[in-house]
């Protein structure tokens, strides 16, 4: 509550006021000490009244909490709505009503009165009185009314959330648990919600599903009321099912639910559906299944229906049809626009219509749009011509009716209309090039009124893209020409390649607006990339006109229409969210929920400090590290638990150097203050320029794979120490070592090496390794050409990978490990299309994870980078929300692809990986962070 | 869960603020208020998130009900909670919710509050059973001191069959049975149907003694075909999806398509449905829209009842839109009256009772302004409004209502039928 203005003032007129306040105040305090009941009754009407408009009436607390005691049931439930209030902030005071809460809890008679009194202390948040409410709460859970006992499962959560460790010491989760087994539906659904938000907000599993709960549930879920039924579904979605059967049994449960009045009962079994319908395998008893759901979702869109229900309804339909199609395929009239539809319903069903459009439908789908592009909400309009579009892309066969559907909105004229027709006939053009040209004639009509930027340069482009099928092309540039200089970067970009192109195709009639052109670009304009653009179009102009042809009117990458759906990673988790606000927002939970945030950092902190726990030897600040570097870290989370010693030697030569390069990059902690605000400018650069020089490949940094004292295998020769790394050089695979003799006094020659079979056949060329015998205290470095003709070993890798090497010296054999990134064994050359990079993503059996590498690097660098490592950018695209997504893809020596899309946020890069197999995840993860970070 | 609820009005003010959970501040509400709501911006928008907290929001008339969350909650039924809300709050003020009745009964709607959410996790939303408890000025001291009492409502609140309290008696055991059906039609301009579709609900009200076991059966197809020989005469209609009252017994009807419960006292909507095939449209609209000199259209409008001759319909009317420069509009029928409606932007043709298999038409003469001639006029769809008793577009009918009870004893039952018009449109 905010405190009240007035007392701030200090103007006559607000003093008077203020008086006039105290006064009130004074005879609110009479008349609550005064015995009548409506007398104290009328008072605290007066003092909700003032709470609920913002004014401060906490200085009447002693005042009303002297009336908790009444027998009045009404006057006490005001007197608690006053506590509830303020009890935060007069923690001191609000020990005062403990005992009367402690009686009330206790009353014989009244159940009413208990509950009340349970509810209402749950609800004041003072840490210091949770301990006195204790014992009235354990004796309200064996309470004999199942009403007392509901409100009391509820009551354990909400003091949870005060005091934790209190509630855990004392019992009562147990307790709560207990409450499953409770014999009335009520207090079982209350007691399963109540398990879920201490579940949420303590990150650990505290609502054991396994089949006996899960049969507890269900019964409780036929018996409780429609709130009820909701809890015990949203229970039932986290589940996971051993089998089929058991899901098909759950599905039988769950599916007459669908037929509920209350939509938050009919989305959530929608929700365990949609779930459960992956461990099915009868395709018969699928699709059963399935359509079960079609009418009553489409029920939730029925005229009538509150407008709010339907627009969660549709953006669940939405991920459902992408799931599913099947659920969804003939009612697509349902999806029309009705003329009073509020605006984020039509939007809304427009993209479902998209969604829904095939060949079959299209005609009738494409009447309705065309009848919306005749409407009066700006928004609604656009993005139906812009649905048009999509269609165009989507639909090949239908692309020339969707073309004759957007010439129509070309000719109405309507300002609006034309600009988002352009914008979406440059896509359809980009699809099918050279297709369409006969409406160039009426697209040349409507220069005049493009106002929007967009539009302007989509026209542009359009023009540079048939500037030998448009006459009067120059002429038109010409004037696109003239106000080059006031014109948005993206008009200006467009301008410049469109001349560049009608100089390459018609020399004579583009000579001089080039000319001119890129003497302004050059000299005037501001704009780097444009500078830039302008730069080299100059010189390609005067070293070889023909290779600039070749360049400027190359074959571009085709536009698919995959880019409206959801990744397939992100459409699992909302699946599993249907109903919720997730689903609404299509993000995932943590990203808008603080509290799921937190807990899932603190578990990657608690797997960080695990990993240092183990490892006594470290040196640095974990502390540190783990701030800085809590995504990076979870490359090593599955590996900590390995103990022997060469392994954790590996890590930790790994995470040494992980994180002095960061020290490196990141100069923030250890560099004094005044230097950072001295080079402001230079810190920045050298924050985004990671890499400062250019390399063919990375180094990966040398391992210390045998120490010194680690004994020979026949004659336990000690005292050798060799450091190893496995490099990219060029298009070969190469070992380096670094072989170091610590002995006094021998000499260590006639070195070979053998490595032990591995996933990707690695073998070196030979096994003799040249190299100069290494005398006492000597260090040499060698080389081994590596092959991949080697024999095969069937388990995929394991994280760390590493290789198992035998080493043989005039001495001794050695054995021992030597770890390997994957970016070594990328192929170097690139063998997946976009077709493919897409196909593959949306394999069934590839596995995804996000991950996010907390490093800052400009696309562009990183393109480089990733590039000369062999991990090449298939394409670019945008979600829904604008953001850039860059396919990478790879491929593994053994021809497995690696595919990763990647975000650029200011501080850190989000990735999506998909590989064939789990196991690389983590190596791939690790792969690219070395490949970003070492140089 | 949900953080808070509070009503807002038009301007923004809150008249109904109640925290359920101590993640949400005051502040957060008066700003949303006052971006949202008091400048109309992306009010529209039911569902948003701003610096992490999720406003959801109805809007009841000029009253704006408005949840926030901090949590992934579950929205479709905050949603449903909300309009549950909504109807709670209605049945304690004679079906009104406005300003005043808030003002007037804040102690009142903070006592509901307190019922309705715990931690703000819907638990009671039963206007009946509230009813029982919470009152305006209190309840009667002697419900409070009679444990007996007490106890059953508690075990109601909590029980099986939460919906009906025990040991009710009645003189008369009557059940009423009204269906209910709106029929939604979207005609294209070029006379093709679009969409076609029934909304219906079927509303019990129950005057009964005990706890009856009551049975529906109503011409469905996928029922009658499962209990008898089709013949023509018992040829059902077929249901797209029926959606029950909480006292209908789902996995029952799940097996065998039967409906059975136990009913709520009072009035309750026991099913509402959706039927799209094999639709009766009650009315066939003809209408030409013609431009005879500048400045003067004519509108020919040409209206036929389908339905029997012996019924009727009522409060028939037409709202036939007029572009925005009508100055006025001569108009000329033989039946009812029509007249220009300015703020309707419309000629408004009402007519009282229309017979069935009945043709009538009318005639406007629409006189223009000379402004904004260029400016295209997007025409909004004709819209109709009607009732009809005693007829369903759906043809849905009622074949028996059972009513069981221990005590066996008679009971009154009505059935009546009516159909409105919902959003029944012609495109133009």
């Amino acid at each position: 509550m905010s405190r009240p203005s007035a007392s701030a003032s200090t103007s006559s007129s607000s003093r008077s006021s203020r008086s006039r306040y105290g006064k009130e105040v004074k005879e609110l305090q009479d008349a609550l000490n005064q015995n009548k009941i409506e007398s104290k009754r009328d008072a605290i009407r007066k003092i909700i009244d003032a709470m609920t408009r913002g004014k401060d009436v906490s200085m009447l607390f002693p005042d009303v909490a002297k009336n908790m005691e009444t027998s009045n049931l009404e006057l006490k439930k005001l007197v608690y709505l006053y506590i509830i209030n303020y009890a935060k902030i007069m923690p001191d005071l609000a020990v005062m009503a403990v005992n009367s809460f402690r009686k009330d809890a206790r009353d014989k008679t009244n159940p009413f009165l208990r509950a009340l009194a349970i509810r209402t202390m749950g609800c004041i948040r003072v840490k210091l009185i949770t301990e006195y409410l204790l014992d009235p709460l354990k004796e309200s859970i064996k309470d004999e009314d199942s009403y007392v006992r509901k409100t009391a499962a509820i009551c354990i959560s909400k003091l949870y959330d005060v005091s934790p460790e209190l509630i855990e010491e004392q019992g009562l989760l147990k307790l709560l648990e207990n409450l499953l087994n409770d014999g009335n539906a009520m207090v079982v659904a209350n007691a399963v919600c109540a398990l879920l938000i201490v579940q949420e907000s303590k990150g650990t599993t505290m609502l054991q599903l396994n089949p006996y709960t899960i049969q507890k549930i269900l019964t409780a879920m036929n018996e409780c009321n429609e709130w009820g039924v909701i809890y015990c579904l949203d229970a039932l979605a986290m589940y996971i099912p051993e089998d089929g059967k058991e899901a098909e049994a759950i599905l039988e449960r769950v599916s007459p639910r669908l037929n509920h009045n209350n939509p938050g009962v009919v989305l959530s079994a929608c929700k365990i559906m949609m779930k459960f319908l992956d461990y099915l395998q009868n395709p018969e008893t699928i699709r059963q299944n399935a359509l079960k759901m079609t009418a009553p979702l489409i029920s939730l869109l029925s005229l009538g229906k509150e407008p709010e229900i339907q627009y969660v309804a549709l953006k669940n339909i939405n991920l459902i049809i992408q799931k599913r199609p099947i659920i969804i395929e003939k009612d697509i009239k349902v999806f029309f626009c009705n003329f009073n539809d509020p605006i984020y319903i039509k939007l809304q069903k427009l993209e479902v219509l998209s969604k829904l459009a095939n060949n079959d439908n299209i005609q009738q789908i494409l009447h309705e749009l065309k009848e919306y592009t005749q409407e009066v909400d700006v928004e609604f309009v656009r993005k139906s011509v812009r649905t048009i579009g999509r269609c165009a892309i989507k639909l090949e066969k239908a692309a020339e009716k969707c073309v004759t559907a957007l010439w129509e909105c070309l000719k109405t004229k309507v300002n609006y209309v034309v600009m988002e027709s352009i914008i979406v006939i440059r896509d359809i053009f980009r699809k099918y090039p050279r297709k369409y040209e006969m409406i160039l004639k009426d697209l040349c009509e409507n220069l005049k009124s493009l106002e929007d930027p967009e539009a302007k340069a989509s026209m542009i482009w359009i023009i540079g893209e048939y500037v030998d099928t448009i006459e009067n092309a120059d002429s038109l540039l010409a004037n696109f020409s003239e106000n080059f200089k006031d014109e948005p970067a993206n008009v200006q970009h467009q301008i410049l390649v469109a001349v560049m192109k009608l100089f390459l195709q018609r020399p004579n009639d583009g000579k001089e607006l080039i000319h001119n052109l890129l003497k302004t670009a050059t000299i005037e304009c501001e704009n780097p990339d444009l500078r830039d653009r302008a730069y080299i179009y100059w010189r390609m102009l005067s070293t070889d006109p023909e290779l600039a042809k070749k360049i400027v009117f190359t074959e571009r990458p085709t536009i698919s229409d995959s880019s409206y759906t959801i990744e397939n990673e992100l459409l699992d988790k909302l699946i599993e969210n249907i109903g919720n606000l997730s689903s609404v927002y299509t993000k995932k939970p943590e990203s808008f929920v603080k509290k799921l945030r937190d807990v899932l950092n603190s578990k990657i902190a608690d797997k960080i400090d695990d990993v240092y726990d183990q490892d006594q030897l470290m040196e640095g600040k974990p502390e540190d590290y783990s701030d800085q570097q809590g995504g990076q870290s979870t490359v090593y989370e599955n590996n900590y638990d390995t103990s022997s010693q060469i392994q954790s030697q590996i890590q930790q030569s790994q995470i040494q150097q992980v994180s002095q390069k960061i020290d490196l990059l990141e100069l923030d902690d250890n560099q004094p203050q005044q230097q950072q605000q001295q080079q402001p400018q230079i810190q920045t650069q050298i924050q985004t320029q990671i890499p400062t020089q250019s390399i063919q490949n990375i180094r990966i940094p040398f391992a210390e794979v045998l120490t010194a004292n680690t004994p020979g295998s026949q004659t336990q020769v000690q005292g050798l120490s060799i450091e190893t790394a496995f490099q990219k050089n060029g298009d070969k695979i190469v070992l380096d070592l670094k072989i170091t003799n610590k002995t006094q006094d021998k000499t260590f020659s006639d070195f070979g090496i053998k490595f032990n079979k591995n996933p990707f056949k690695l073998q070196p060329d030979t096994i003799e390794i040249q190299c100069q015998p290494v005398f006492p205290g000597q260090t040499q470095i060698a080389q081994s050409l590596i092959n991949t003709n080697g024999p095969a070993f069937e388990e995929p890798p394991q994280m760390p990978y590493k290789i198992q090497v035998a080493l043989k010296t005039n001495l001794d054999v050695f054995y021992f490990f030597i770890p390997m990134s994957l970016s070594v064994l990328f192929s170097s050359t690139a063998s997946i299309t976009q077709q493919k990079f897409i196909e593959l993503s949306q394999a069934q059996n590839i596995a995804r994870k996000q991950e996010v590498l907390q490093i800052q690097i400009d696309p562009q660098r990183m393109k480089e980078r990733l590039e000369r490592n062999y991990f090449f950018l298939i394409g670019v695209r945008k979600d829904e929300r604008g953001v850039e997504l860059l396919s990478y893809a790879a491929s593994l020596v053994n021809g497995m692809p690696l595919l990763v899309n990647v975000i650029h946020t200011p501080t850190a890069i989000n990735l999506q990986l998909q590989v064939p197999h789990p196991t690389l995840m983590p190596l791939l993860y690790q792969a690219i962070g070395f490949i970003l970070t070492l140089n | 869960m949900i953080s808070s609820l509070s009503f807002i009005n038009q301007k923004g003010e809150i008249l109904i603020y109640r925290v359920y959970k101590d993640d949400i501040s005051r502040n957060e509400i008066t700003q949303f208020c006052a971006k949202m709501i008091a400048t109309k911006e992306n009010k529209e928008f039911p569902i948003i998130n701003i610096d992490q907290t999720s406003f959801i929001h109805i809007s009841i008339k000029d009253i704006i009900i408005l949840a926030t969350t901090k949590t992934d909650v579950n929205v479709a039924m905050v949603l449903e909670f909300l309009y549950q809300l909504s109807k709670i709050c209605k049945s304690y003020f004679q079906g009104n919710l406005d300003e005043n009745c808030i003002k007037k009964s804040f102690v009142l709607i903070y006592e509901i509050l307190d019922e309705v959410l715990d931690y703000g996790i819907p638990q009671i939303a039963d206007p009946n059973l509230l009813q029982k408890f919470i009152q305006e000025g209190g309840v009667q001291q002697e419900t409070t001191i009679n444990i007996e009492k007490l106890r059953q409502l508690t075990f109601t609140l909590t029980g099986v069959v939460s919906w009906r309290p025990i040991g009710l008696y009645y003189e008369k055991n009557e059940l009423y049975l009204d269906i209910i059906e709106s029929v939604n039609l979207l005609i294209s301009a070029k006379d093709t149907v679009l969409r076609a579709e029934v909304v219906g609900s079927i509303e019990l009200k129950s005057k009964l003694t005990g706890m009856p076991e009551c049975q529906i059966g109503m011409n469905d197809k996928l029922l009658m075909g499962k209990q008898q020989k089709q013949t023509k005469q018992t040829i059902g209609i077929s249901i797209d999806d029926m959606k029950f009252h909480p006292c209908v017994r789902l996995p029952k009807f799940d097996k065998d398509r039967t409906i059975t419960f136990i009913p709520p006292d009072g009035h309750c909507q026991l099913i509402s449905y959706r039927i799209s095939e094999n639709i009766n449209i009650p009315f066939k609209v003809n209408v030409f829209y013609s431009e005879i000199i500048d400045n003067k259209l004519e509108i020919r409008l040409k209206i036929k009842s389908i339905y029997d001759n012996n019924i009727y319909g009522t409060n028939v009317l037409v709202k036939v839109p007029v572009p925005k420069n009508t100055v006025n509009a001569i108009t000329a029928t033989a039946l009812g009256k029509a007249r220009y409606e300015v703020e309707e932007q419309s000629v408004i043709w009402r007519i009282k009772k229309f017979q069935g298999d009945f043709e009538t038409s009318l005639r406007c003469e629409i006189n223009l302004g000379t402004t904004n001639k260029d400016q295209v006029w997007s025409k909004p769809p004709l819209k109709m409004e009607f009732q009809i008793p005693m007829f369903t577009a759906s043809g849905l009918r009622v074949r028996f209502l059972k009513v069981m009870e221990k005590a066996g004893y008679k009971t009154n039952k009505w059935i009546r039928y009516l159909t409105k018009g919902g959003e029944y449109l012609h495109r133009l």
